[in-house]
């Protein structure tokens, strides 16, 4: 009987509990997903880069928070050979890894870190290559393992990568995710332990917090590292609350459960600009909505019909309809956040009677049939590619030309793509590494027209000599001359049209300071500081 | 004979389930190293390594055999996400379904028979009324409108429960069993925090333990009313009474051991609906971190290995718990047992 009084009384005291007050040193991020692993080498997704190279990782270079400019980090300072195939990195001194429960180091980051962490990902022989598939997705994707041809050791502090060919972009994927160092002497330890494996699941990297405890899909704790080269950060613990449901996260940023809330969901963003103990954040996504039209068939051929396209179409209209508001129109192939940006070139503005004009310059008085291809899964830089392609079949019909909707399973829809079958397609773009290269050259170069994803198959010589040479070059201002150049050409041509930047939101409370929105739609948080309000 | 029969159906029903598992992630359109790989643009040698390592490179009846036999020794392969073992990541994720699923049926036990038990005693009175309707309300609630509401009138208005998750993020517990309850109840998690992580798991239970149990309550409760209407009119129940036995004597003892059978039967199927049908939902609302999340994640993730090991170990789970409730019910129902 007393057993039972007692279970009861627990039982009460669990229901009237009132939430206790957070600490004012911890900081609880809402997530919205698991990490794959704490490597982030073997990592693709947006969560896993928060809950790890930007918690318990450095790199030799970074991105400076909140912009796509590369600054040092691990290494202080680089030179680059004369033949630009040579980078040469001086590495920072007194640069401390974490000490956990489950490995103290012995000694400071230094040549052989950036060696093993780069070699377990290009040699494929490296004795940590196979641990856990030997898939370095990131590595791979972004032609690493055909641009390095070595990492060398000059000395404890200086490391020089050798290079196949010059390739500027070189220097923002050294500041990518999958660039983070991992500890050698970490490393060499599983080794002799036989356990390998733990390296991607109980890391140890110099970032600014370290590894506490991860329970799957529920919490993520990591503390404070103490001996930080930068310096502790103001708050003890960050904690990741991971919860998949975007209004679910809402609630609990309301209600104190967490402080910081990632991708509110788009109907609940006017309550939040309306709670006044919380905060909305907005900056245009690293990202591209297009419309692509297939270059290599006709009419699209034919660069007047292109060009009546263009102003056919009403993009103000989606953007209202679609993102419901929460997207720029856009003009370029890439977002105001990249570099080289250049907004002096033909915008194409919506007007149907300079369609209709151009239509009959090109022949086309009485208009023609074709097919659009309508996007079959959602993305931040299309949510609905069937309702958008239905708005796009009635601004096109008024110009006097008729669409027809189509569409295919999403695996179908990327192959039939890639072969050109396609009359004009919706698709789009997320950047990685936020060079304008990484749009350019991906999405409009001859090379990718049969590998990559240029999508319009557009193959044209002087736009493509402009970005194969600023590829080459790596001096930043030629660099943004040559592209605003090829950003002339390629908007007199409009192999694509622009359609959106999608917006990112993050949802804060006003306890939190120092929090940095950032392009690549990923967190900060080593500024973060908690204050009273 | 009728062993041997059994025995049959059961082995044609796992073969189907197998094949079941295996076919439709194959029936589904598009290919999926194609998916898999995606937007990225994909060069032939990174499609040949994922093909490979997901087998898709051999024939189907290959790929079948291979699964059959990996199945068979419990290895259902690598999670294209995590790259570990399927098996690892399935062990990791069900103590936390199952605790909420062992607290939503005690739930649904506790009220849902009671609730049965009186609407049939006081039949077309008020209390019957309100069970019965309340109980259709409860059985057509979609649940995952009803998780979001609760929270928003439990949670955000009174302030009376947690929104989400499994413990207060105050509590740092070691993980021992993967069952919140028992962890926080282990040594270095008594000592640091004495009883409090222990309230705060199983405040953390509560809502989702109310929405899971929503619509099993309905199915009990309008179960055991049918049941114990057609128990109470039997003849044996008015001997009962003539024999003088008070009230709850005749209704507990006489006539709801009678009506319990379909009562088992139900209930037994329900607790695996509960378990995966309503984990699916309740988990993903509540941020529950249980198999039912680890679905509807993989199913995003197109993480082909895991949807194919829970298609399996799901269906298994039906069967293992319909045997078992075959047995329950010859167990209280003598008249089964040749």
């Amino acid at each position: 009987m007393k057993l039972s009084n007692k279970f009861i009384q627990i039982f009460l005291a669990g229901l009237l509990t009132s939430p206790i007050a957070y600490a004012s040193e911890n900081i609880v991020y809402c997530s919205e997903g698991s990490p794959e692993s704490f490597n982030p080498q073997k990592i693709l997704s947006g969560t896993g880069r928060n809950a790890t190279s930007l918690t318990i990782y450095n790199r030799l270079l970074e991105f400076e928070p909140g912009t796509t400019n590369v600054i040092p980090s691990l290494a202080t300072s680089w030179d680059i050979s004369g033949d630009k195939t040579e980078y040469t990195f001086k590495l920072r001194k007194g640069v401390q890894f974490h000490q956990t429960a489950y490995f103290k180091p012995t000694r400071e980051f230094n040549a052989d870190d950036v060696i093993f962490s780069i070699n377990r990902q290009l040699d494929l022989k490296h004795p940590y290559h196979l641990v856990g598939g030997g898939a370095y997705q990131y590595f791979q994707g972004m032609g690493m393992h055909n641009l390095i041809e070595s990492v060398e050791k000059v000395d404890n502090y200086t490391v020089k990568i050798k290079l196949n060919k010059p390739e500027a972009p070189f220097i923002s994927n050294m500041a990518m995710p999958f660039m983070s160092i991992l500890s050698e002497e970490y490393a060499a330890q599983l080794a002799n332990l036989g356990r390998k494996e733990n390296i991607d699941t109980l890391p140890v990297g110099t970032g600014p917090f370290k590894y506490r405890r991860y329970l799957k899909d529920s919490v993520i704790r990591y503390n404070a590292h103490a001996s930080y080269w930068q310096g502790k950060t103001a708050i003890d613990n960050l904690i990741f609350s991971i919860t998949p449901d975007a209004s679910v996260r809402y609630q609990k940023l309301k209600k104190g459960e967490c402080d910081i809330a990632v991708y509110p969901s788009p109907a609940d963003i006017a309550s939040i600009q309306k709670n006044e103990k919380l905060e909305l954040r907005e900056l245009d996504g690293l990202n591209i909505g297009y419309l692509a039209m297939n270059t290599e068939k006709p009419p699209f051929n034919n660069l007047s019909v292109r060009r009546a396209i263009a102003h056919a179409l009403d993009k103000q209209s989606y953007i209202n309809a679609i993102y419901l508001g929460k997207a720029k129109p856009a003009i370029n192939p890439y977002p105001s956040t990249v570099w080289s940006y250049h907004e002096d070139i033909d915008t194409y503005e919506y007007n149907p009677q300079k369609a209709r004009q151009l239509l009959k310059e090109a022949g086309f008085d009485k208009g023609f049939k074709t097919t659009l291809w309508t996007l079959p899964v959602s993305r931040p830089f299309n949510p609905n590619g069937r309702k958008m392609g239905e708005l796009m079949q009635q601004d096109l019909a008024k110009v006097g030309i008729e669409v027809e909707l189509v569409t295919y399973d999403w695996g179908t829809y990327l192959d039939k793509v890639k072969r050109g079958e396609h009359d004009i397609v919706q698709l789009g773009w997320t950047g990685d590494n936020g060079d304008p290269d990484n749009f350019l050259y991906t999405l409009f170069s001859c090379d990718s027209v049969d590998r990559g994803s240029n999508n319009s198959r557009y193959c044209q010589k002087s736009f493509d000599s402009l970005i194969k040479t600023a590829r080459s070059e790596s001096d930043r201002k030629k660099r943004e001359a040559l592209y605003q150049k090829a950003l002339q050409i390629f908007s007199h041509d409009v192999p694509v049209i622009p359609i959106a930047h999608a917006k990112v939101y993050r949802a804060l409370r006003n306890t939190v300071s120092g929090y940095i929105m950032d392009p690549f739609d990923v967190d900060h948080f080593y500024n973060l500081e908690v204050i009273n309000k | 004979m009728n062993g041997i029969k059994h025995t049959v159906g059961i082995m044609i029903t796992v073969i189907c389930i197998t094949i079941l598992a295996f076919g439709l992630i194959r029936l589904t359109p598009g290919d999926p190293v194609l998916l898999m790989i995606g937007e990225r643009g994909s060069d032939p040698i990174q499609y040949q390594k994922v093909a490979t390592q997901l087998g898709l490179d051999k024939s189907i009846t290959e790929q079948y055999q291979n699964f059959l036999s990996q199945a068979v020794q419990g290895n259902f392969g690598t999670s294209v996400v995590s790259s570990r073992p399927v098996k690892e990541e399935l062990l990791a994720r069900w103590p936390a379904t199952i605790e909420l699923g062992l607290f939503a049926m005690l739930l649904s036990l506790l009220i849902g028979i009671p609730a049965g038990i009186i609407a049939a005693v006081y039949r077309r009175r008020i209390a019957d009324y309100v069970v019965t309707i309340s109980s259709l309300v409860g059985y057509s609630m979609p649940i995952f409108w009803w998780g979001l509401v609760l929270i928003l009138i439990f949670s955000v208005t009174l302030d009376l429960t947690p929104v989400s998750g499994r413990l207060d993020i105050l509590y740092d517990i070691e993980p021992h069993t993967g069952f919140m309850l028992i962890d926080s109840l282990l040594s270095n998690a008594r000592e640091e925090y004495q009883l409090d992580a222990f309230a705060s798991a199983l405040h953390h239970l509560l809502l989702p333990g109310i929405v899971m149990a929503t619509v099993p309550i309905a199915v009990f409760a309008r179960i055991t009313r049918s049941s114990m209407l057609e128990v109470l009119s039997e003849d044996y129940i008015r001997t009962a009474r003539a024999k003088g036995l008070s009230e709850f004597r005749v209704i507990m003892f006489h006539a709801f051991r009678n009506a319990l059978i379909p009562i088992i039967t139900i209930g037994g199927l329900f607790f695996v609906s509960t378990v995966v049908a309503g984990a699916i939902l309740t988990e993903t609302i509540f941020g529950w971190p249980g198999i039912g999340n680890y679905i509807v994640s993989s199913v995003y993730a197109r993480d082909y290995p895991v949807i194919q090991a829970c298609i399996l170990v799901i269906g298994m789970l039906v069967i293992i718990v319909n045997m078992t409730t075959e047995y329950l019910y010859r167990l209280v129902n003598p008249r089964m047992r040749h």
